[in-house]
């Protein structure tokens, strides 16, 4: 979708704040709410698209005023209630509707380093060909999608460089709509400074983006 | 400095958002609360999962492993082509990956080349190695800029650099994490892995800052 999300090469945004000594997180809630989002992922109800995609469904307005763990936690909110995990009478009251059954098990303690050992890897065992190869001149597909999509505006319609292949991986646009990992090739794509903003960019600078075949024509 | 992303005044009374939270009390903080409790009831979530995993990521997590990374392939020229052939599994010889580094890629800054990290979609950073992101990284500014003002961008952190010099934005679209391996400084030849380590910034691993060399005076 085009949201205030898909930021890249946008003005006006003002300047770079960097904090010295920045603490992992500023306030207790914000490292509460981030375990809880990594906490109910544990369950593998949804995927890391479709919790991208929660993020960005939020009005832009709101995404624009909201911290970043705000919009984590209205994005994790929301995929609780769609999933079923808990519903909006017990979220009002903040108390397990009576009669509910208790749904069981929580990610335990003990679990808590394996799973973020093991993480979640994306790429998948495949015997597809690639369809296209290092060196390899491309030119990214003009799509708009409606809904989730890892293509950025910036580089729709421009032409670049496959610089390397990546392998299979789930492809964002149909999993974060459970509609299917659609596995791929995935690609390093590099598109010079001046495809991309015009020659008042650095000839010598560029821009790597990873894109998958489904965005990808032979330029 | 205070920055604007996160520091927002929760005290002040605001306008709520066109979603879930409007059944939520409008603190973050509250809401917070509120969720746990109400999962914890539900028996969906376990609090001491919850502390681990924040004790993880405040404690274990964080840029001194990247830090390692980056002096070993400072160190090793075997390890340092490993690194940049399979990274994936050159930080696993350190036990470091899974979650939000399932799939890693190193960039070598050379005298030529400089590499800049940056997630415009949302905030993709290589936790295993880095810990979680500042908060400049993930903030707008940063993440409209990097791509089509990188110079600019490393003017804002204080790094201006040759004309001649190419710089590569690498915009982490999808699920591969990337790692800057800064340039090792002047005048740390006769230095051990373990002091080199010391030296690497987190910033320099994102490509915002160059790995600076001791300053005159402190120990080799």
């Amino acid at each position: 979708m085009n949201g205030v999300h898909d930021m890249g090469g946008m003005h006006g945004m003002g300047p770079i704040l960097p904090e010295r000594d920045e603490p992992v997180f500023h306030h207790r809630w914000e490292a509460r709410a981030y375990a809880l989002v990594r906490a109910m992922g544990a369950f593998g109800r949804w995927n890391i698209d479709a919790s991208r995609h929660q993020r960005e469904l939020i009005p832009g307005a709101e995404q624009l005023r909201m911290s970043y763990y705000e919009r984590w936690l209205a994005g994790l909110t929301e995929l609780l209630l769609q999933h079923g995990f808990i519903t909006a009478a017990e979220l009002a009251s903040g108390k397990a509707a009576p009669g509910e059954a208790k749904l069981t098990p929580a990610l335990p303690a003990a679990s808590v380093p394996a799973f973020i050992a093991r993480g979640s890897p994306s790429s998948r065992e495949s015997t597809r060909t690639p369809r296209f190869g290092a060196g390899q001149r491309v030119r990214a597909r003009n799509l708009n999608p409606i809904g989730h999509t890892r293509l950025p505006r910036y580089v729709r319609g421009k032409s670049g460089v496959i610089a390397r292949a990546h392998g299979v991986f789930v492809f964002p646009d149909t999993n974060a709509h459970f509609r299917g990992e659609s596995p791929q090739h995935l690609y390093s794509v590099r598109f010079e400074a001046r495809e991309l903003w015009g020659e008042a960019a650095a000839a010598t600078d560029a821009v790597y983006v990873d894109l998958w075949e489904d965005y990808l024509d032979a330029d | 400095m205070k920055s604007k992303d996160t520091h927002r005044d929760h005290a002040e009374p605001h306008e709520h958002h066109g979603h879930a939270d409007q059944r939520l009390p409008s603190d973050p903080a509250l809401q917070v609360l509120a969720l746990e409790s109400l999962l914890v009831d539900k028996g969906l979530v376990d609090p001491r999962a919850l502390d681990a995993l924040v004790e993880s990521y405040e404690h274990k997590v964080g840029p001194h492993n990247g830090a390692k990374v980056v002096a070993r392939a400072w160190t090793d020229p075997a390890y340092k082509a490993r690194l940049l052939a399979d990274a994936t599994s050159a930080v696993a010889e350190f036990g470091f990956g899974g979650l939000q580094g399932e799939h890693m890629l190193a960039v070598e800054n050379t005298s030529g080349v400089h590499n800049l990290v940056v997630c415009t979609l949302c905030s993709c950073y290589p936790y295993p190695v880095l810990g979680l992101p500042p908060v400049w990284y993930k903030s707008a500014a940063y993440r409209s800029r990097a791509v089509i003002d990188p110079r600019g961008v490393l003017r804002e952190f204080g790094l201006q650099l040759p004309a001649q010099t190419q710089i590569r934005v690498w915009d982490s679209t999808a699920e591969l994490r990337y790692l800057v391996v800064p340039q090792r400084p002047p005048g740390t030849e006769a230095m051990t892995e373990e002091r080199l380590a010391s030296l690497v910034t987190r910033d320099a691993m994102i490509g915002v800052a160059l790995v600076q060399p001791p300053q005159p005076g402190e120990p080799p």
